[in-house]
């Protein structure tokens, strides 16, 4: 069963006149956005993105913009409260906060 | 456990002559001979692909406690089977759970290992912070003298690496050419079989009803954790007499909100997560409410909680459901598919109402006290 979060939410953006047509994106996204159509890359559902960013990071050419971050409420809201990004406290110094 | 005995207990014989350690870099030098090869590197480890006892406990304990924190493999190179110059290189974090699966997956086959030091934390979690990163895996493939032990160029990366995993950079500054492998290890074998090629399944992250069962514990023991404050709460706000704190009435009276504290617990941290795909609506926060709402309404049925007045039962109505909901809103750090965007508008919008849940129920709680010495 495909599991989808909230709609028209995503920050994800393409641009299709910059894809070189390599594949990385369709390699690296764990919710399958992303195939391969008549050389280039086209979206299939960007209600699917969870903003990890590995696509960003992989495209060289620059046709992909995504607002990457954790999708972690307790990393949100303590980003809320103490400032700066969320992140989800899996910082390896022990006061991880169970989101992984 | 020490990182001495960790290391003792995925390694089914160690071959280290070299008294350097993987942080050093290789000198030409130095040589560790494996089986007919002699591996021009700082360190390598050979390490078997069964899980032992320790293993399977230590798994087991990082699934349930903070002691993932703890269960690390030393960062370098490691050997499966009997590996050579044409052996595949596959890199995998420090987190001993990542590395136990990996090395099972390599059953059989002739392989080796590059562990990158993410402070022990999981390929995903590590590639989001960065730590299991281009960086990283250019200074390790360095490190390890990775282009002296392999005569090819080419590295399988997990496929949830490349969240931090930048492959053209890597592939610049190493000369050594990124393969992202599928999500799962154990599709590892078929992915190589396969000729290096993931299927579309393979490329998906799943969340299966035993995935979200196993980090049930994640939510619930930090939940738990605050229980005995919910329970010191209720304990006061019941046995608070005219005549001071009395133990009778405090438990008359708060047996039934600690039996519907505990049922909301569990709605939100275990019930919500394994119902997950079949409560209606996308928010976390309304299945974890509906969640909740059920769980408080079917405790009441059970006529095991008699709540003495409809204030009460009004308190119980607003606060449980409204518990359990931002208990499942958490779960949200433990879900491989819910994006930041999603959640900030999740929370922008149930913040409030948790915070006016709150209110409420402590008005009708103060008026219910008002009234019972009134």
């Amino acid at each position: 069963m495909t599991m989808k979060y909230l709609k028209d939410v995503a920050t994800l953006k393409y641009d299709p006149e910059k894809c070189k047509g390599c594949g990385r994106c369709v390699e690296v996204c764990p919710h399958c956005v992303f195939e391969m159509k008549e050389k280039r890359a086209v979206i299939t559902d960007r209600d699917l993105c969870m903003e990890c960013g590995a696509c960003v990071k992989n495209c060289e050419f620059g046709a992909i913009l995504v607002n990457p971050g954790v999708g972690c409420a307790s990393a949100i809201i303590n980003s809320l409260l103490f400032g700066g990004e969320p992140s989800c406290g899996c910082d390896g110094e022990g006061n991880g906060n169970g989101c992984c | 456990m020490s990182e001495q005995s960790e290391k003792s207990c995925c390694t089914s014989q160690t071959i280290t002559p070299s008294p350097c350690c993987g942080e050093k870099g290789p000198t030409t030098d130095r040589f560790v001979r494996m089986g007919d090869l002699r591996v021009p590197s700082p360190a390598v480890q050979h390490v078997g692909t069964g899980w032992s006892r320790a293993d399977r406990w230590g798994a087991f304990r990082s699934r349930i406690s903070a002691f993932r924190m703890q269960y690390r493999v030393e960062p370098g190179l490691y050997a499966v089977g009997s590996p050579d110059k044409t052996s595949d290189v596959f890199v995998s974090a420090n987190y001993k759970l990542s590395f136990d699966h990996l090395r099972r997956a390599l059953k059989g086959r002739d392989a080796w290992i590059v562990v990158l030091d993410t402070k022990g934390i999981n390929v995903w979690c590590a590639a989001g912070k960065g730590t299991f990163g281009t960086e990283e895996l250019i200074r390790r493939i360095r490190a390890v003298g990775l282009d002296r032990v392999v005569e090819h160029r080419r590295v399988i990366v997990p496929q949830l690496g490349a969240v931090g995993v930048a492959a053209h950079v890597v592939k610049k500054e190493t000369g050594f050419r990124v393969l992202f492998g599928p999500v799962a290890a154990k599709d590892i074998p078929t992915f190589i079989d396969a000729g290096y090629r993931a299927t579309r399944e393979m490329r998906k992250v799943r969340f299966s009803m035993w995935d979200r069962l196993v980090l049930t514990p994640m939510e619930l023991n930090p939940a738990m954790k605050k229980f005995p404050y919910f329970l010191v709460g209720v304990f006061l706000l019941f046995g608070l007499q005219r005549e001071g704190i009395l133990f009778r009435p405090a438990w008359d009276g708060g047996l039934s909100f600690v039996i519907l504290g505990l049922v909301s617990v569990l709605a939100g941290t275990v019930f919500m997560p394994i119902l997950l795909p079949y409560l209606p609506t996308p928010s976390f926060g309304i299945k974890g409410w509906i969640a909740g709402l059920l769980s408080t309404c079917a405790t009441f049925l059970a006529g095991g909680v008699p709540l003495r007045s409809v204030l009460l039962s009004l308190v119980a109505l607003i606060l449980f459901p409204a518990a359990s909901s931002y208990l499942a809103l958490n779960f949200t750090g433990s879900t491989p598919y819910t994006g930041m965007s999603g959640v900030e508008k999740e929370l922008k919008r149930a913040l409030p109402l948790y915070f006016t849940a709150l209110v409420l129920s402590a008005l009708f709680l103060i008026i219910y006290k008002v009234r019972t010495w009134g």
